[in-house]
C-alpha cells in the first residue's frame, strides 16, 4: 500500500512538467501582474473602501503571486488564482482594521425605505420589471454603472455587501469576522440592497435610451 | 380586507429582499404567496432582485476571468 503511494506520488510528480506559466520568468510573471494591479486595487478597494488598506492588500498579492508562482498550476486562469489570492489578503485586512472600520458606521434609518414606500406601505413608485443588457459592450457599462453604485453605499454598509457579494460569504461568516449580530448584519444588507436598487433604477434601467 | 398573514408591500419587499442572504420560515414564505395574489407591484420588485442576484454574479465572474479578449 505504502509502495503504491510512493509510486504515485513519484508518478504524479513527473507528470506534471513545467507548464507554460511555470517556464515564466520572474520578470515576465512581474509584468503580468503588475498589469493586473489597477483591476486588483479597484477590487480591494470596492471592499475595504479605504485606500491605503487597499494599497496594502494588493501589495500583499503581488507578494504572494511572486513568492508562490509554483502554486499556479496553469490550469486555471492567471487572473482568476490571482484574484482568489486577493481575496484572501483583503480579508486579512478586514480583520487587522475591524475596529477602525466600525467607526466609519453611517446611521440613516430608514430614510431610504420612507421614501419608497408611503406611509400605509404601498410603493409610491410602481416597481418595473429589469432587463439585464445583452450584448458585451452594453454588460461593461451595465458592470461600470454597477460598481459605482457599490462604490457609492456608505462606509461599514458597502463593506458588508461586499463581503456578502464578491468575497461570497455567508452572514454568520460575516458576524464573526465583524463581530456584530446577525441582526445587524441583515439590516445593513437590507439598507444596501435598497440603494443599490434605487442607485441601478436611477442610472441605468430607469434611462430610456442607452 | 384583513385576513392572517396579511402584509404590506413594504413588509413583503423586506422579506423579498431577506431571502438573498437568509432561509425565510414557513409563514413568511406563505405570506409572500398570498400577497403576490393580490400584488401586482411586489412580483416586479421581486424580478428586480432576481435580476440583480443574476447581475452580481455575472459581475463576480467578469471581475475574475480574462473575458476580454483584447488582453488575452
Amino acid at each position: 500500500m505504502q509502495q503504491a503511494c510512493i509510486t504515485h506520488l513519484a508518478l504524479d510528480d513527473f507528470a506534471s512538467p513545467m507548464s507554460a506559466e511555470t517556464a515564466d520568468t520572474l520578470a515576465e510573471l512581474h509584468r503580468r501582474v503588475e498589469a493586473l494591479r489597477p483591476t486588483l486595487l479597484r477590487l480591494a478597494q470596492l471592499q475595504l473602501r479605504n485606500l491605503a488598506w487597499a494599497e496594502d492588500a494588493v501589495s500583499e498579492t503581488m507578494l504572494a503571486v511572486l513568492e508562490g508562482a509554483s502554486g499556479f498550476n496553469g490550469k486555471s486562469q492567471f487572473k482568476t488564482w490571482v484574484v482568489g489570492i486577493l481575496k484572501h489578503k483583503v480579508l486579512d485586512q478586514l480583520r487587522l482594521r475591524q475596529r477602525e472600520a466600525q467607526y466609519d458606521t453611517d446611521d440613516d434609518g430608514e430614510v431610504l425605505d420612507d421614501l419608497v414606500f408611503a406611509p400605509d406601505g404601498h410603493f409610491r413608485n410602481f416597481p418595473q420589471t429589469w432587463d439585464t443588457p445583452a450584448d458585451a459592450l452594453q454588460q461593461r457599462q451595465f458592470f461600470e454603472v454597477l460598481e459605482a453604485c457599490m462604490d457609492a453605499l456608505p462606509g461599514q454598509i458597502g463593506r458588508v455587501f461586499l463581503m456578502r457579494e464578491w468575497l461570497e460569504l455567508d452572514t454568520d461568516a460575516i458576524c464573526q469576522e465583524l463581530r456584530i449580530s446577525s441582526t445587524n448584519v441583515w439590516t445593513m444588507l437590507h439598507r444596501a440592497r435598497m440603494r443599490l436598487r434605487e442607485c441601478l433604477q436611477l442610472n441605468w434601467f430607469g434611462t430610456p435610451a442607452k | 380586507m384583513n385576513y392572517p398573514l396579511r402584509r404590506t408591500c413594504r413588509e413583503v419587499a423586506a422579506l423579498i429582499l431577506a431571502r438573498e442572504d437568509r432561509a425565510l420560515a414557513f409563514p413568511e414564505r406563505l405570506a409572500i404567496r398570498i400577497h403576490f395574489l393580490v400584488c401586482k407591484a411586489c412580483p416586479n420588485f421581486a424580478q428586480e432582485v432576481r435580476t440583480l442576484r443574476h447581475a452580481l454574479g455575472r459581475w463576480r465572474h467578469y471581475s475574475e476571468h480574462d473575458n476580454d479578449p483584447s488582453q488575452s
